[in-house]
């Protein structure tokens, strides 16, 4: 049996004149926490939605734990569970219903009501369950979407922008919820705006930009790569000025602060310490603060946030 | 076959019009019976279609299939629409549901939606004409036939649609005047030879004519005539309703 929970074999995607996708290519292993990263019109959510058969490849194929998402729909859909990004609703159904309903969708009856309402309580829902959809916060739907997207206790979970709009308290609840998840087997395929968030929780992390593969890694290893790291000063006096070779590392300097970028090969800390000094700049404090991942994805992709 | 999950999303759009039966039930049924009322006191007393039968008793029967076909289609495609404006159409799709299931559970969603009006209609008109069914086999032919094969338009109606502006074009301007010409409010035998030879091109006429038949026992055309047309035209109609949905058309990007 094959190791891996989702197989992505040379997609492509045209929208008319323009190519989506580019021959995607790479796998998610099983029991992965898994991060898909890429600036707005990335391709992300195009992968996603033809992971889930929301949207039709072109060319390539993608196989969810073996099972080719078109020939056998029925099987890897059994297989995945979607998140969307939207706050989509039925306004016609309470809580319950609906999650009734999409349970009876993946062909369970009776025998799956003690599973939803576990999911009702642990997602936080029970004062709710019996509520409208309509009636609900944003907080609360985004809770709602999650229980309909684990209704069928899928081996792949794909939480596309999940956190996207929800207030502190919340992010943090899901991302306790979805390291649990994780922890008891299930693959998570996570797409997030917060880069901090796919530092803190995923293990491996691809990169899209412009319909194409632009880096797929560890995320220690993605860290690891990239080749600046800053140099963060407070000096005795306001407005330093430094020589030449040292200003053009500046990246910010405010009043008593100062940061440099330096290379991790070629600006020696040593070496420019001592030029700092040399230029009779007197330090008060110094901080050294390695490349979070919002550094290296602007490097891979140059240009704003994600 | 995901029979559950078939069963699972026919029971939830019958679940849906039940849920706002006044709108969908009652609601279409008070219209009809203001039909009846006005246009049997207008002409009870002045046409008389076939032997023997009062113009009120011509009347409902093509009151109810009319009724019937109209609420089917208003059935799928809204809830088609709605599904499609809301986002939540992607819990339909995200499921183990074949173009098929997909297809079956909202025709017949839209039938019983029909079948319900046209009973509740029927049980009211009562009040009205003495009308005992002649030919019930024949009579629920027609309805299922015509309901589903309203029930299949409307899923196209509501698969092309964009907005609820389309879809309302679709309905007022190809549903609306093709129940209404079809042989409700007359007999085929009434007009000229042209608009006679125009209206056996109306499907509708045939779902009017046939109902007709399984309630007064007379009717336009052979009633096996119109069955043939009406299982020909339900046929061709969910063959492509159901090639949109296997293609994905505007569901599947």
């Amino acid at each position: 049996m094959s190791a891996t929970a989702v197989n992505i074999a040379q997609v492509h995607k045209h929208f008319g004149a323009v190519h989506a996708l580019k021959g995607i290519d790479f796998s998610i292993e099983r029991g992965e926490f898994f991060g898909l990263l890429g600036p707005n019109g990335a391709g992300k959510s195009t992968l996603i939605n033809i992971m889930a058969g929301l949207a039709r490849a072109d060319g390539g194929a993608i196989e969810v734990h073996g099972h080719d998402v078109v020939k056998h729909y029925r099987k890897s859909r059994m297989m995945l569970g979607v998140v969307p990004q939207e706050l989509v609703y039925d306004p016609f159904f309470s809580v319950r219903e609906m999650l009734r309903l999409q349970s009876g969708y993946f062909g369970f009856g009776r025998e799956n009501h003690a599973w939803i309402d576990e999911l009702i309580s642990v997602l936080n829902l029970q004062d709710k369950a019996l509520a409208n959809l309509a009636q609900l916060s944003g907080g609360m739907k985004r809770r709602v979407l999650i229980a309909q997207a684990l209704v069928h206790k899928p081996k792949v979970l794909v939480l596309d922008e999940p956190t996207a709009g929800v207030d502190v308290e919340l992010r943090q609840a899901l991302w306790e919820f979805s390291s649990r998840l994780h922890k008891q087997g299930t693959t998570i395929v996570l797409t997030t705006h917060y880069l901090e968030e796919a530092e803190a929780l995923c293990g491996r992390i691809a990169i899209v930009d412009q319909g194409a593969l632009v880096a797929l890694d560890t995320t220690s290893v993605l860290l690891n790569r990239h080749p600046y790291r800053l140099l963060c000063l407070t000096t005795q006096d306001v407005n330093v000025q430094l020589p030449a070779a040292l200003a053009a590392h500046v990246v910010a300097q405010e009043a008593h602060s100062l940061v440099l970028r330096l290379h991790r090969v070629d600006d020696p800390i040593g070496a420019v310490l001592d030029g700092l000094r040399s230029a009779g700049v007197q330090i008060q404090d110094i901080q050294l603060r390695e490349p979070k991942l919002e550094d290296v994805f602007l490097h891979i992709t140059g240009r704003g946030h994600a | 076959m995901n029979w559950r999950g078939f069963y699972t999303l026919f029971a939830k759009e019958v679940w849906r019009f039940m849920k706002v039966a006044v709108q969908t039930v009652l609601t279409p049924v008070v219209t009809a019976v203001l039909y009846l009322v006005v246009f049997a006191h207008v002409l009870e007393e002045h046409v008389q279609v076939y032997p023997g039968v009062s113009y009120t008793a011509f009347l409902i029967p093509g009151l109810i299939m009319m009724s019937v076909i109209q609420n089917a289609f208003a059935n799928s495609s809204s809830s088609l629409i709605q599904s499609k404006m809301n986002g939540n159409i992607v819990f339909v799709l995200l499921a183990p549901i074949s173009s098929l299931e997909f297809y079956a559970a909202f025709v017949l969603a839209a039938i019983a939606r029909g079948v319900m009006v046209g009973v509740v209609l029927y049980v009211i008109a009562l009040g009205f004409a003495d009308l005992p069914v002649q030919h019930v086999g024949i009579l629920l032919a027609f309805a299922v036939l015509g309901s589903g094969l309203l029930g299949a338009l409307g899923l196209i109606g509501g698969i092309w649609a964009d907005k609820y502006d389309q879809l309302a074009a679709y309905q007022n301007f190809l549903i609306l005047p093709l129940s209404f010409l079809s042989g409700v409010f007359y007999s085929l035998y009434s007009l000229s030879p042209f608009w006679q030879w125009v209206s056996r091109f109306n499907p509708f006429f045939y779902m009017i004519d046939g109902v007709r038949y399984g309630f007064l026992g007379v009717s336009d055309v052979p009633p096996l005539q119109s069955l043939w047309v009406i299982s020909l035209f339900f046929i061709v109609i969910s063959l492509i309703a159901l090639g949109l949905i296997q293609r994905g058309y505007k569901l599947r990007r």
